[in-house]
């Protein structure tokens, strides 16, 4: 890449994205605003991430957080794996979505109110020629379970095996087909399915490493997105593309 | 049987800008205001800390539950409407403040063009100028004599802009300077000016510095965040009504908001709305709150849905172009109006596209209005031409250049290779009514009370199309002004329909203001020519949406009507203004 990219770990010269400095900046230094807690959020979240150092031992330790609380069949979870790592591929750039942690961010998803449609308009009747998942009549969850268990019977009607043992190619041929819309599916169209797929992964890669996903912030990382920067004031101007480690909300928020 | 509670002099519906603003100038006033709201309190507690991108702008928390209550949609009147049913089709906002809680912060005035918008185009190019279908109309008000409302909501919000040098005139100076620079911004600019064009900064309702308003309303620096759109700002630096106008409403004393609290009828003896009735949504228990006059605030959906049903107006009927409520419903359509323009990849120049804030970057006006001469085009007015440096979260920005494969490898490496050098040029499209865009009732989906669902009916005329189309033709020529390497359009197909999304909140229409009560439901004062006590506020009184964003003008006039309701309280009835047929007989 051309660019000469400047490096910022928040301590650099030049610039400085503490606290002190951004106080100074929004104005809160001189009096000006409003409630305690908001000042107080601010400094407690702020100073928290900066004296805590434990955050990569952690990543580390043991991981209590994943295992399955949608998917029931083990079976239904690797097809997900396989078919999420075909989507968004571990490359030299760095991790695919398995190891970002992808297939749980979709599990985890599923099993809160984003599986049943809880916010969505939900009384029939459903009579869209195509709809898009979002407008069919069954629950993401169930498109979930339908989907992926459709994949698994095109691997083992096309090569007699079941999805996670074919090759990276047949893969990419059943995904392809799906993607086309040449799968035939009950309750949506296979190509609106993976539309749904897709963007599922796409969230599980790039959303906050609270949901389960972006696994120590891999995936913002290799998209050189910094995360839960408080300001930018004094970076926003710069010329020069600014490299920055990025900032979780666990790291950001108010901690008690 | 409702429980009638005790009379005050104004009830409200909705907390968001237009109720805000009616609450802080009848309760300084003295007045005793209540304000319905029906999603949850709200402060600015609940937004410190809320840097999430998949809770605020992928699952939509701040958005209306619509399991609750949505709208349905068809794109041809021949057509069966089908419900919205997800939140990626309809921001609409809920909770205090409502969508003015999470928008982007861009103030721009409308043009004088607007206001007059039928007279100056028959004066200058004739009547057969106005496509057949057309509904365009003049508002019964000129831009001078809005312009002191346009400075007064400036004022309160704190808008951040440097002078559009081919703008309307002004009364004074923005309050604050423009909002900051950056690299993308001055390429964007630089490609404008050297083509003749006179782009300046967004106005910006994220403060360029710390500002107090004239109520005392202290709004802070805004940090560049770029969690903003969708958002509540983390540090109470964008300008919105929980920290203005609703905070200035409570400090006089004479305010409630009562949360939690749907509105479903204007009560009314049929000349005079005697309150409104609503349902606790925590108990169940039905309401009466009497009023001496009765303010609806609502979104564009909320307000006609309203009047409906409570069988005020007469409904309008696209075949005998009769009645009023319901016609001339416009808007940003994502893809005609906002999601269209020209986007540029660069191979060798790498911006800091994660910073930003909701309203910064730059716009253009030549192309607004009746800037151009339309001599020799097929179609009236025209569009905005804005680069917008929102400050690029990584779940909803991912964009390759045409022609990549959608997943996999190359995908993936593409993804992460153009995520920091590609920019979006877009046309903000001005949209103009005509006899078949307009909202009714439903026939067969009902809300979660089992009232029917407002329906919506939008067709696209070939004079949107064609406008729309020139718009996208204009990005493409800046982008390659900027050096892009790779342009793609974001076109629009001449076969285009209405798609469906309400995704920009910019909503226009259905009780719109005018002279002649048999082509608007109120006045310029937003007063109801049918229900004098009955004022009808926000964008469901324009007649038609400009090409800029239209949050100023719904401030505006706002403020215009607060003062109507003053002169009204004090008085002894009546209409603030006479309809112009009355005046002529």
């Amino acid at each position: 890449m051309a660019e000469d990219n400047k490096t910022n770990n928040s301590s650099e010269e030049g610039v400085d994205p503490t606290r002190r400095r951004f106080l100074k900046n929004t104005g809160i230094a001189l009096g000006g605003v409003a409630g305690g807690s908001l000042l107080g959020g601010l400094l407690v979240g702020q100073s928290g991430k900066k004296e805590d150092s434990s955050s990569k031992e952690s990543a580390s330790e043991a991981n209590y957080t994943e295992a399955r609380m949608f998917f029931t069949r083990f079976e239904d979870f690797v097809i997900l794996e396989q078919a999420t790592e075909r989507i968004y591929p571990e490359d030299d750039n760095g991790p695919g979505a398995i190891g970002l942690g992808v297939p749980y961010f979709i599990d985890k998803q599923l099993a809160g109110k984003w599986g049943v449609n809880a916010k969505d308009y939900r009384q029939g009747p459903f009579k869209e020629s195509e709809p898009t998942a979002d407008m069919s009549s069954l629950t993401r969850g169930e498109l979930f379970i339908l989907g992926l268990r459709k994949i698994d019977e095109e691997s083992q009607k096309r090569f007699k095996e079941t999805f996670a043992k074919i090759e990276a190619e047949q893969k990419d041929e059943i995904l392809t087909d799906f993607a086309d819309g040449n799968v035939d599916m009950k309750g949506i169209g296979s190509n609106k399915f993976f539309d749904l797929l897709r963007s599922a992964t796409l969230e599980g890669a790039y959303s906050d490493p609270m949901y389960g996903g972006n696994r120590n912030m891999e995936g913002w990382k290799m998209k050189e997105f910094p995360g839960s920067v408080a300001s930018y004031t004094d970076m926003i101007e710069e010329k020069e593309f600014i490299k920055m480690d990025p900032i979780s909300l666990t790291d950001y928020q108010q901690k008690s | 049987m409702a429980e009638e509670l005790e009379k005050v002099d104004a009830v409200i519906v909705g907390t968001g800008w237009a109720g805000g603003i009616a609450a802080a100038e009848l309760t300084k006033a003295g007045h005793k205001v209540v304000a319905l709201e029906r999603g949850k309190a709200q402060s600015r507690e609940d937004f410190i800390g809320a840097k999430d991108e998949l809770k605020y702008s992928i699952r939509y928390h701040m958005m209306q539950d619509l399991s609750k209550d949505t709208v349905t949609t068809r794109s041809s009147r021949k057509d069966v409407a089908r419900p919205v049913r997800n939140n990626s089709r309809a921001r609409m906002g809920n909770d205090t403040g409502g969508a003015s809680a999470h928008w982007n912060g861009v103030s721009f005035r409308w043009m004088p063009y607007d206001f007059e918008i039928y007279s100056k185009t028959v004066e200058k190019y004739g009547k057969d100028k106005i496509p057949k279908n057309s509904r365009i109309q003049d508002w019964g008000i000129t831009y001078d004599e809005i312009e002191p409302y346009y400075d007064k909501y400036e004022k309160t919000t704190g808008v951040s802009a440097e002078e559009n040098p081919i703008g309307p005139w002004r009364s004074d100076e923005y309050p604050n300077p423009r909002m900051k620079s950056t690299p993308s911004i001055d390429l964007f600019k630089k490609a404008g000016e050297s083509l003749g064009y006179h782009p300046y900064h967004l106005p910006s309702g994220n403060m360029s510095e710390q500002y107090t308003n004239p109520d005392g309303e202290t709004i802070n620096a805004c940090v560049y965040c770029a969690f903003c759109e969708e958002h509540g700002c983390d540090f109470g630096a964008k300008a919105d009504p929980i920290v203005t106008v609703l905070e200035t409403a409570n400090k006089t004393g004479n305010f409630e908001i009562r949360n939690e609290s749907t509105v479903t009828e204007v009560v009314h003896d049929g000349s005079k709305a005697t309150g409104l009735k609503y349902i606790d949504n925590l108990t169940g228990k039905e309401y009466i709150q009497p009023a001496d006059i009765v303010v609806l605030a609502g979104f564009v959906f909320t307000n006609n849905k309203l009047l409906l049903k409570s069988k005020i107006g007469e409904p309008y009927d696209p075949e005998t172009e009769t009645g009023v409520i319901g016609r001339n419903f416009t808007g940003h359509f994502s893809n005609i109006s906002t999601y269209i323009g020209a986007r540029g990849f660069f191979n060798d120049k790498k911006f800091n596209l994660a910073m930003g804030a909701g309203s910064l970057g730059a716009t253009l006006d030549d192309f607004s209005g009746d800037n151009i001469d339309h001599s020799d085009l097929d179609f009236l007015h025209g569009y905005e031409i804005r680069y917008y440096h929102l400050g690029k979260r990584p779940i909803a920005n991912n964009d390759v250049p045409e022609g990549t494969p959608a997943w996999g490898k190359e995908y993936k490496e593409k993804n992460l290779f153009y995520h920091n050098r590609n920019i979006l040029v877009r046309a903000k499209v001005a949209f103009l009514p005509n006899r078949y865009t307009y909202l009714d009732l439903d026939p067969t989906y009902k809300d979660e009370l089992g009232d029917p669902l407002l329906r919506v009916t939008v067709e696209y005329q070939e004079d949107d199309i064609k406008r729309a189309q020139h718009g996208v033709d204009t990005c493409e020529e800046i982008v390659k002004e900027m050096g892009a390497d790779i342009i793609d359009r974001v076109d629009v197909d001449d076969n285009a329909e209405f798609d469906h999304m309400f995704y920009t909140n910019h909503f226009i229409g259905g009780a719109i203001m005018g002279e002649d009560p048999k082509t608007s439901a109120v006045n310029r004062y937003s007063q109801m020519w049918d229900m004098e006590n009955l004022f009808v506020l926000g964008g469901s009184s324009f007649p038609h949406v400009s090409s800029h964003d239209p949050t100023e003008t719904i401030g505006a006039f706002a403020y215009l009507s607060s003062e109507g309701m003053i002169d009204y309280l004090k008085g002894d009835g009546g209409l603030l203004i006479e309809p112009k047929e009355k005046k002529e007989a």
